[in-house]
This record gives structure tokens, sequence and C-alpha cells, in this order.
């Protein structure tokens, strides 16, 4: 089983997001960038779906030059290849995105899709467009399923499972398929130090990639970080002598007790 | 025209839908526009409820595959209703199935859309200003929205459900979609319910939350007690989750559980931004935190400075001695 992660290299952010001064990125001197949190779980998924069927591990990306840093965290996981679709850095929308990745995808198998399963993060921790997935499907005349949180596969037909309010969805996906997922599917493994050294050193395959929008646009004209409630909180206290103070409140003002 | 799609539950619109309808009112109102809706599959829709949200229209789509939720067959049922009405915008809501639905329609349309709106503007040219979340809301975008067609979701719970000023009695138009097998490629096989023990995080009324600070596993057992003795129910920072010491379930922030309660009581957790988009709908927050210039003791009501393996027990003894 062939099985590919699509990832998305985004900054690391902390306890609060400061701007770059033309209001068009985050100010990411200071943070470093990781993959988002859904799509470490889908490469995490790829990983297990070949240790358990056989197969070879794909992650691929489109971004900046920089974003290898990402495939190669995937690698050193011990995904067995990585492809870059190199941009200039600056943000392609999903439709573009979604357009390059589908391109990158039959580039992988001359011209036709090589892959069983298509593991995408549900939505990007940035920008949350909620629509890569959806669209490469489309372009490929793949089935798509969103909102996976637990994957298991039987004989060419994917069962997933998807959280609702009060319970689970289960649905039965013949393969090949793209597949979305989200946090909590499985627990991505941390990579051992001989495993990262290694991934330094492996060829990443690099495409220019090509992607088209299609009519109607969205663009972004500048970001902005929301004013926030900076005024700081009542200390009520030190340790446990606040205890008397806590219970104060409680009763007062929340009135729990 | 506007048109939105109203997700609903026996015929009535959802929480996420009638925020969203406060949204898509006031859209079609800049556009001089008729509100219209699109209702797929189930009951049929109260129209009372929905013209009381100021919808001049309802279309219901019916289509006997459509007993269970089909995402391929609701975005293309949703393209069909926009090329039939000749919609110049299609609102939904905030929900994960929402922007599924959206996405495909999208896909069918060849139209752009814009996630998590919070602000929209239509300029005299019939493209909008808009200001939509990224982050889980961390940060906001402004953006230009321009299409023969346009997409856009409404953020959840940034708009308030208004009923409109004066009420619509709108009418009800059945249609059948034109689908074929390919759109059922994918389709809900059986619903599997929950166990259903303990309150759920996104409805209890009292959390506390533990982060890395709490050091293990075994150390939730005073956050357990806490957590019972206020009639609430735990949950944790993701740095507690990926140490292994909760599941997933039990997370809080943009990639877990959003929280509402009267009070949080966060323990441990720094506050970061992921975290905390997960609990900005907390009505007061009180922290519990060794490090006064922790990001959370800035973002909380109140603090208590000190080690919650000390102060956590404490409170809670005290709490029983007054039971």
């Amino acid at each position: 089983m062939h099985v590919l992660a699509c990832i998305k290299r985004v900054p690391n952010t902390g306890a609060s997001i400061v701007l770059t001064d033309d209001e068009q990125h985050i100010d990411a001197s200071n943070l470093g960038f990781t993959m988002s949190p859904h799509e470490e779980c889908a490469v995490e998924e790829a990983i297990q779906l070949t240790e358990d069927h056989g197969g070879s591990s794909h992650v691929l990306t489109l971004g900046p030059s920089e974003a290898d840093e990402q495939l190669r965290t995937g690698l050193a996981m011990q995904a067995d290849e990585a492809t870059l679709l190199e941009t200039d850095g600056e943000e392609w929308g999903p439709r573009a995105t979604a357009a390059a990745i589908a391109r990158g995808i039959e580039h992988q198998g001359d011209g036709e899709n090589p892959f069983d399963v298509l593991l995408f993060g549900n939505e990007s921790a940035d920008t949350a467009n909620y629509q890569v997935g959806v669209h490469v499907a489309k372009r490929l005349g793949l089935p798509c399923v969103t909102g996976i949180k637990s994957l298991e596969i039987e004989d060419g037909t994917a069962i997933a499972g998807r959280e609702v309010s009060g319970g689970e969805e289960i649905y039965r996906v013949d393969l090949p398929a793209v597949i979305t997922v989200k946090e909590g599917i499985n627990e991505p493994r941390y990579a051992s130090m001989r495993a990262k050294m290694r991934a330094r050193n492996q060829e990443i395959p690099t495409l220019e990639p090509a992607g088209e929008s299609g009519p109607g646009t969205l663009e972004k004209i500048r970001l902005e970080a929301p004013q926030t409630d900076d005024s700081e909180a009542e200390i009520l206290g030190e340790g446990p002598e606040a205890v008397p103070d806590v219970i104060e409140v409680l009763e007062s003002e929340v009135e729990v007790l | 025209m506007t048109l939105a799609l109203v997700e609903h539950e026996n015929g009535f619109p959802d929480e996420l839908s009638l925020e969203m309808l406060t949204m898509a009112r006031d859209l079609a109102a800049q556009e001089g526009e008729d509100l219209e809706a699109v209702v797929i599959a189930g009951e049929e829709p109260v129209t009372e409820e929905l013209g009381a949200h100021g919808v001049e229209t309802i279309h219901r789509v019916t289509h006997e595959r459509l007993d269970a939720y089909a995402p391929e067959a609701w975005g293309e049922s949703l393209a069909q209703v926009a090329r039939e009405t000749n919609a110049g915008t299609i609102v939904g809501p905030g929900s994960d199935r929402s922007h599924e639905v959206l996405a495909h329609a999208g896909a069918v349309l060849d139209a752009p859309m814009a996630t998590n709106c919070v602000d929209l503007e239509v300029d005299p040219g019939g493209s909008y200003e808009l200001t939509r979340q990224r982050w889980g809301g961390s940060l906001l975008e402004h953006a230009h929205l321009e299409g023969d067609v346009k997409l856009v979701t409404a953020a959840e719970h940034e708009y308030s459900i208004e009923a409109a000023a004066e009420p619509a009695d709108p009418t009800t138009e059945t249609m059948t979609p034109s689908l074929e097998d390919a759109h059922f490629r994918v389709q809900v096989d059986r619903v599997e319910t929950g166990t259903g023990e303990g309150i759920p995080l996104g409805e209890a009324r009292v959390v506390v939350g533990g982060g890395r600070g709490v050091g293990g596993p075994e150390n939730f057992d005073q956050l357990e007690e806490l957590a019972d003795l206020l009639g609430g129910t735990v949950g944790s920072s993701r740095a507690a989750v990926n140490e292994g010491w909760r599941p997933h379930d039990d997370q809080i922030g943009q990639t877990g559980a959003k929280i509402s309660p009267d009070i949080y009581v966060a323990c441990g957790i720094s506050g970061a931004v992921q975290h905390m988009v997960g609990c900005k709908g907390s009505e007061r927050t009180l922290a519990i935190n060794t490090d006064p210039e922790a990001a959370i003791i800035q973002k909380a009501d109140w603090a208590v400075v000190g080690d919650l393996h000390e102060v956590v027990p404490a409170l809670n003894e005290a709490i029983r001695e007054r039971q």
C-alpha cells in the first residue's frame, strides 16, 4: 500500500503572536516552524498504515525551500520519501495549492495517482481553509472523507470514523481515497536522534508547483493581532494561604459553591 | 441572492446555523437582496422558525438516497440549488459539516471561499471586504473576496442569535437534485453512539484544566477531585496530552474541545495561544501557577501564585469541610 501525507509548514506560535512590520506574516524569527498538529497525525498514520500493510509512505508539502525542515521531520518519523513543491514563500490559496498538489501527485505516478491512501490534515493550523483535501480529491476524481479520528483498512476499503455530537459516524470508502484526519487519531512518535541525523542527509526531490485558482479570488490584505483583555488577573495570594480568598470568589462571584 | 445552508435537527435550525443566519441576513440586507435557505434531507423544516430569522424562501432538498449524510452529494445538491437560484453568495455555519459541504460545493462551482468570517462589508462593486479568523481566532485576517459566486462561513460563536426585526413568511420549494452513484461513494454507513460518561467538556459549567505543571498522570487525581467538588469536569492542555498523561478527548484548544464554562480553573497551564482559543468562551478564569509571569496570569480574572500540588489539595479540603 502506498500512502501519502500532505503537510504544511506553519509558525510554532507560543504565548503571543507578533506580526511583521508589513502585517503580512507572523514574525517567526523567535518562534521557529512546525507542521500543523492534524498533519503530524497524518504523517504518523501514513507510517502506521505501511507498517501494518506493507508498502511505502511519502510526505509532500507545498512551501518555501525551508519547508524541507518539516519534510525531514516526517522522514525522521520513518516516512520513506518526501517531495517539496517549492514556492517563493508567498501564501498560496487553497485552490491553487490543491491544483499544484494534484499535479505533484500525478507526477509521482507518471501521470496517474499512485497512492492508495492520500492523507491531509482536516484543516491547517493557520488559515483553516478546509478546502485543499476536498479540492485535490475532486481534481483526481477520488472520494474524500474528512475529519477522521479512527481508521482501519480492510481489503481495499477504508473504515473511517468521525466524531459527531453524541457519537461517531462510520464511513466505508473504497480505496484509493483522500482522507483528512484530526489530532487524536494516533499519537505521533518522537523521532530518534539517529533517525533525525539520517533524515538530514536524505535527498528530497523538488518540483516547481503549477497551480491556478480559477475564477474569483480571496486575497489577503493584512493581518491583525486582535485586542485582548490585558488587564492582569487579581492575585488572590500565594500558595495555600490563598485558599480562603479562592473560596470567597467561588462562592460569591461565580456562585458554584 | 444570498443562499444560506441551514443545518437542522427535527426541523429546527441548530445553534451555529442560527448564529450564521444573523450574518447572512445582514449580508443580504447590504446586498439589497432576499435571504433564502437550503435545507438538505431530514424532517420538514419549521418555516416559522426560519421566517423569524429573515428567511424569505426555503429550498428543501429531498432525494431517496439522502437518508444518511453523504458529503459529496450534499455539496453537489447545494451547488445545484445555487445554480438554479442564481445565488451570488453561499453562506454556511462554522461547523465541520458545513465547511465540508461548502468545500465540495466550491469545488463543483470553482468558486472562492472564505472560512470563519467575523465581519463582512459589501463593496459598491459587489465584492466583499471581510475579516476572518486565523489560528482559531488568535489572529485576524482582513481580506478581499470577489467572484460571481462566493462562499463564506460564519466563525463559531462570533455572531449572536438574533431574530429579524420583521419576521418573514417563507415559502417552501422542494427540489430533487440530480445525483449519480459517484456522489454517494462516501456516505455514513452507521452511527455509533458514545458511552456518554461524565459531562462533555463543551457543556460543563465548571472546567478544571491541567497542563505540563501537573507533572504526571497520577497528579490529575487532585484535579478530578476538585472538579467533582465543583460539579465540573477535567480538561487538559495539549502539552499534558502529548506527555501521555491524559487522552486526547480531554484536550482543550484549537485542535481539541472548545469550552464555555462559568469558571475555568487552569492549573499549571502556561497559556499558549492555541490553548487560549479553546477556552476564550469561559465566563471567568482562575489560574493557579508557580510563574507570576505566565501568559495565563495576564489572561485570567484571578490568580493564585503557587504550586498547584499544594494549592489544589488545600482547596479540596476547604471545600469538603464546608459540605
